[in-house]
């Protein structure tokens, strides 16, 4: 099995390889789009600013491709965000994959960016099979992603706003996978058994 | 809801933790590598660990070190230590480190700050401050709380806030080695003037100082060295504690 992790200005994606270490499973880091095209999985990755991001994407084609695949996808943190159709961090247009807005929590009654260990609920994806409900995972975030239909599941800081995303072959988490302990490594091994 | 975290903190020197331990299960005492694993097994939420040496002919050893925790630990992780430029920081990101901590360096110039955080975001980057009272004021000190600066910490404490630091790590010399408990009072006006999370270091010696930090103290995180490495308090037994004690908690 051939699993791509996209290469872009996404900061430090170095613990998402460490993570795919730890569980024996082999991949590619590129941006090569033929590479990206022929993978059995897709990984999109994500530290950083979304404006930034999105413009190294427009510059090499990236945002045309990834809307495009038809194999699993699963973004991640900003990767998932980029996915949406609008980001409120610099009034970024997005990738549209899914057709919702990304907005700034309200930092009124609390601090932002949210930071630490949050439980996640209403499980409702492949991704969480074997995941008990309110697991937790480790979230560091400014903006988030409202809820929507294609959520599957949730998780409730200032509001509830989703915790993962699906829409057909694309799947996202705003968590960090690769730093979520065991359960963060159960929905990986998940989305590479897809 | 989100949880009130746990983070202990190992001292390094030439790659290796300093302090002893009693652990017994652990093969190498000395290997952070293996306490780190450990640590995460029994619930730690976070590690953060502390070059104490932090000389350039360390650097090499210290990056090793940072490879190899980032392999075997699936929790976040912070290093400090003689981190003050763009460069070091650079080196320990790549090298799978999660945040970084500074603290003499953004002392010394403070723009540090702000540049860290437009490279590489302002999630990863914490400042830790080391604070006493001394004629009535809390005093930033630098050199382990040996060396006093012309820094008010409250407002020091906004200001690398403001630079955009992602976290402030508050380490009261006062407290530091009593076991008497965290300087609630401080960490509870830095939390309430802030919108970033603190995380409280210096003086847990019971379960109790941990309720008293994340109620009175209003701190977001506890961190503690000691009492973890020589199994006085244990983390998941703090951590049940917590939450019969109504603090929300990772379990």
């Amino acid at each position: 099995m051939k699993t791509v992790i996209i290469k872009y200005n996404a900061g430090n994606v170095q613990s998402v390889m460490y993570a795919m270490d730890r569980i024996g499973a082999s991949y590619l880091w590129t941006d090569d789009e033929q590479e990206i095209r022929t993978a059995d999985k897709v990984i999109f990755p994500g530290v950083g600013e979304a404006s930034t991001a999105m413009s190294y994407l427009r510059e090499k084609g990236l945002d045309k491709v990834i809307p495009s695949l038809t194999q699993p996808v699963l973004g991640t943190c900003v990767g998932m965000q980029l996915m949406c159709r609008h980001s409120e961090e610099n009034n970024t247009t997005c990738m549209g994959i899914f057709d919702l807005d990304v907005k700034r929590f309200d930092s009124t009654n609390f601090k932002v960016p949210h930071v630490g260990w949050n439980n996640i609920y209403n499980l409702k994806t492949d991704l969480t099979q074997g995941l008990r409900e309110n697991s937790y995972m480790y979230f560091v975030h400014s903006y988030f992603a409202e809820l929507s239909p294609y959520t599957v599941a949730e998780c409730n800081y200032v509001q509830p706003f989703s915790a993962m995303l699906q829409k057909d072959n694309f799947y996202a988490a705003q968590f960090h996978t690769e730093i979520s302990g065991k359960e963060g490594q159960l929905i990986l091994e998940n989305f590479l058994k897809l | 809801m989100l949880t009130k975290r746990i983070i202990p903190c190992l001292d390094i020197k030439d790659g290796r933790t300093v302090k002893g331990t009693n652990f017994v299960n652990l093969r190498d005492a000395g290997d952070p590598v293996e306490l780190g694993a450990i640590y995460a097994e029994q619930g730690a939420d976070e590690l953060v660990f502390l070059d104490i040496t932090a000389t350039v002919d360390n650097r090499k050893t210290l990056i090793d070190l940072v490879r190899n925790v980032a392999r075997h630990v699936n929790i976040p992780f912070t290093v400090g230590g003689g981190i003050s430029s763009i460069d070091d920081v650079s080196a320990l990101l790549n090298a799978g480190a999660d945040k970084v901590s500074i603290n003499s360096s953004a002392v010394r110039r403070p723009e540090l700050i702000n540049e860290l955080a437009l490279q590489f975001g302002s999630q990863c980057i914490i400042v830790a401050i080391d604070t006493r009272f001394v004629e009535g004021e809390h005093i930033v000190h630098t050199h382990g709380g040996r060396k006093p600066t012309e820094l008010r910490t409250i407002a020091w404490a906004k200001e690398v806030e403001d630079r955009g630091a992602g976290e402030i790590l508050l380490t009261s010399m006062d407290t530091d080695g009593t076991k008497a408990g965290f300087a609630n009072e401080l960490t509870a006006t830095i939390s309430a003037n802030s919108s970033i999370p603190i995380i409280a270091s210096g003086g847990a010696g019971t379960m109790d100082h941990f309720t008293e930090v994340f109620t009175t103290g209003k701190a977001d995180a506890g961190l503690a060295a000691s009492i973890f490495h020589f199994k006085e308090i244990d983390i998941i037994e703090l951590k049940q504690y917590l939450q019969q004690q109504g603090i929300s908690v990772r379990l």
